[in-house]
């Protein structure tokens, strides 16, 4: 089976977020914002201009944002504080983990400006270890959208849906935009995009798109690769990893992220302990990122399609 | 609304203190370790916030219009327990299962092991203000008038999220919001002012546009009247800076840093339990 996936035009997946904050807001008046200073470009504006009184701006304070947000939680309100993910997940960690984690509070931390196609503003602003820190926490959902309309759709459900704490990591930067409106997200279901029995993609975020290309090319190279987007990171769906393992013995994951301990280090604990096969792994190796255009840092650090291509040569020997 | 009856006699509100003590030395005693110096100093503090100033119900922990009180120094938590359970929270004999495992007394307070009376699984310094600014806030959200208390340490002060919760707590003129500072002087490696000079601490306050008060933390008279005092201010946060003595009750041990982070022998309890008896309780 071969779906043909259509871009129904760039767009930011910030864009997403700030149309499914407002939404959320005009739908459940639970709903306040948090905002550390850098509101119009993490998407939080259309809902500080929608409700005023239920957003509150706290200047560039994360670690103040995250307790204020869990002291919101506590009295029944449902705080989403949005910034770029570098500041929210790791100067805001030892807050997250126990103001909110520990306290299993339904509070939302957008974490945006993920991965290297941040672009010019260069390593300090690009978030690659946040998947790997947000992970690790007891109690927390860790989403990682596709697109602008499927961060749109993780939003809402994390909103509506989700009992605990949740991270959402979403990009800067206008990307292929080619999620339904009306699609559902299934909790900690990976979702499946692509049949193919010679091995399996597995992607999040940005590297969805590139993995559907990927698969494309390699099909017209003769190779069927599936290609699964794991939306949510945590919980993981061990279920379509185990499948997948069995069913196409080689795995490539893909992610704008370091290697170790993001979504790649997810699909591996779940692998070693089911049915090993081998795996290739499609992120940051070891290293920050740096300035340059955002399609010209996803080719340099091996994250465009056709570098996908080849890792998935690469595993298919090993297979 | 059922209510917990509030005690303004100094001289009862004492011997409840005294009682607190006896609770922190026996139960951190059996624990084997813990923190006895500040929970000590902070048995005032906490028998008139919960026997005279706190609206709250022990029979309804959850009660909507409860105040709300945050101790963001996790380590006093003895103090904390001692005082739930001398209110009615639980029974008093639960005290002796602190820091063992499968209590709900835990080593720093947790609202997941469903003890009644804890607001906020808190210990890990710099956070409970930023917390108290997020409920005082929905609380003005929801046109509540329940009030939000955070007990800080002084060392904790250090923790630079205290100042960005300081500045937004005046930022949004909070007079629902009570910090209270226990200002003992003290923190682990010795005296605040050689590891990380506080003051003027007055002025850092008055500064961030917080309403400063500064009572004596062991005087339950100076205690009643500065809550008074308080209660009487309009838009503003205000902060209590509580001079408190380390260790107070047991004059052997009174004012001794060392005294922070170590507990009694069970064969020292009776000699602490004599020197708290002996000393004249808090009604100066
Ligand atoms: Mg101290």
């Amino acid at each position: 089976m071969s779906i043909r996936y259509t871009n129904k035009g760039d767009k930011a997946t910030k864009t997403g977020f700030g149309e499914g904050l407002l939404e959320a807001g005009r739908r459940n008046a639970k709903v306040v914002a948090i905002g550390a200073d850098i509101t119009t470009s993490v998407g939080v504006n259309l809902f500080a201009e929608a409700f005023p009184a239920r957003f509150f701006s706290l200047g560039i304070a994360e670690q103040n944002c995250v307790g204020v947000a869990a002291g919101m939680a506590l009295e029944g309100k449902i705080p989403v504080f949005s910034t770029y993910g570098v500041f929210a997940a790791l100067r805001a960690a030892d807050q997250i983990r126990v103001s909110v984690c520990y306290n299993n509070l339904h509070v939302i931390i957008g974490g945006a400006h993920a991965g290297v196609s941040v672009g010019p503003d260069g390593a300090t602003h690009q978030a690659l270890e946040d998947i790997a820190i947000m992970r690790s926490l007891p109690n927390i959902t860790v989403l990682s959208p596709c697109d602008a309309t499927q961060t749109k759709l993780a939003l809402l459900f994390a909103i509506d849906r989700i009992p605990g704490p949740v991270y959402l990591r979403f990009g800067r930067e206008a990307m292929p935009d080619f999620t339904d409106e009306d699609q559902v997200l299934l909790p900690g279901k990976a979702q499946f995009l692509q049949e193919g029995n010679d091995l399996t993609i597995m992607a999040a975020g940005h590297l969805v798109w590139e993995s559907l290309q990927a698969a494309t090319i390699l099909r017209n190279r003769g190779v069927s690769a599936r290609v699964l987007n794991f939306h949510t990171i945590k919980p993981i769906d061990e279920k379509a990893i185990v499948e997948a393992a069995r069913e196409t013995g080689a795995i490539v994951t893909a992610e704008e992220h370091q290697v170790t301990g993001g979504l790649g280090g997810a699909v591996s604990e779940v692998i070693v302990r089911n049915c090993p096969v081998p795996m290739e792994f499609i992120g940051m190796n070891d290293r920050f990122g740096e300035s340059g255009r955002p399609a010209e840092l996803m080719a340099k650090y091996g994250m465009k399609a056709e570098a996908i291509v080849q890792s998935c040569l690469k595993v298919l020997i090993r297979k | 609304m059922m209510v917990c009856e509030k005690v303004t006699d100094p001289g009862i509100l004492s011997e409840f203190a005294r009682a607190i003590r006896r609770m922190v030395i026996t139960s951190l005693a059996e624990a084997g370790s813990g923190h006895l110096g500040g929970s000590l100093g902070l048995a005032d503090v906490f028998t008139v916030l919960y026997h005279s100033i706190l609206k709250h119900d022990p029979d309804h922990p959850l009660l909507p219009d409860r105040d709300r009180l945050i101790l963001s120094i996790g380590h006093v938590a003895p103090v904390l327990y001692a005082t739930l359970a001398h209110s009615g929270y639980f029974p008093v004999e639960e005290l002796m299962t602190l820091r063992k495992l499968g209590s709900r007394l835990q080593g720093h307070p947790a609202r997941d092991h469903s003890l009644p009376g804890i607001e906020l699984s808190a210990g890990s310094l710099g956070q409970g203000l930023s917390v108290a600014v997020g409920m005082a806030l929905a609380a003005r959200m929801d046109s509540k008038n329940h009030r939000i208390y955070s007990i800080h340490g002084d060392g904790e002060l250090q923790e630079g999220s205290i100042w960005e919760s300081a500045m937004s707590a005046a930022h949004y003129d909070l007079s629902n919001l009570t910090a209270i500072v226990d200002r003992n002087g003290m923190q682990i490696d010795g005296p605040t002012e050689n590891v990380m000079r506080l003051e003027p601490l007055e002025e850092k306050w008055k500064s961030f546009g917080w309403e400063v008060f500064i009572c004596d933390g062991n005087s339950i008279p100076d205690l009643l009247n500065t809550f008074q005092l308080v209660s009487m201010v309009r838009s503003k946060p205000s902060v209590i800076i509580a001079k408190t003595l380390m260790g107070k009750g047991v004059p052997g041990i009174e004012g001794n840093y060392r005294w922070h982070g170590k507990v009694p022998a069970i064969d020292q309890v009776e000699e602490f339990l004599a020197e708290l008896d002996k000393s004249g309780g808090a009604l100066r």
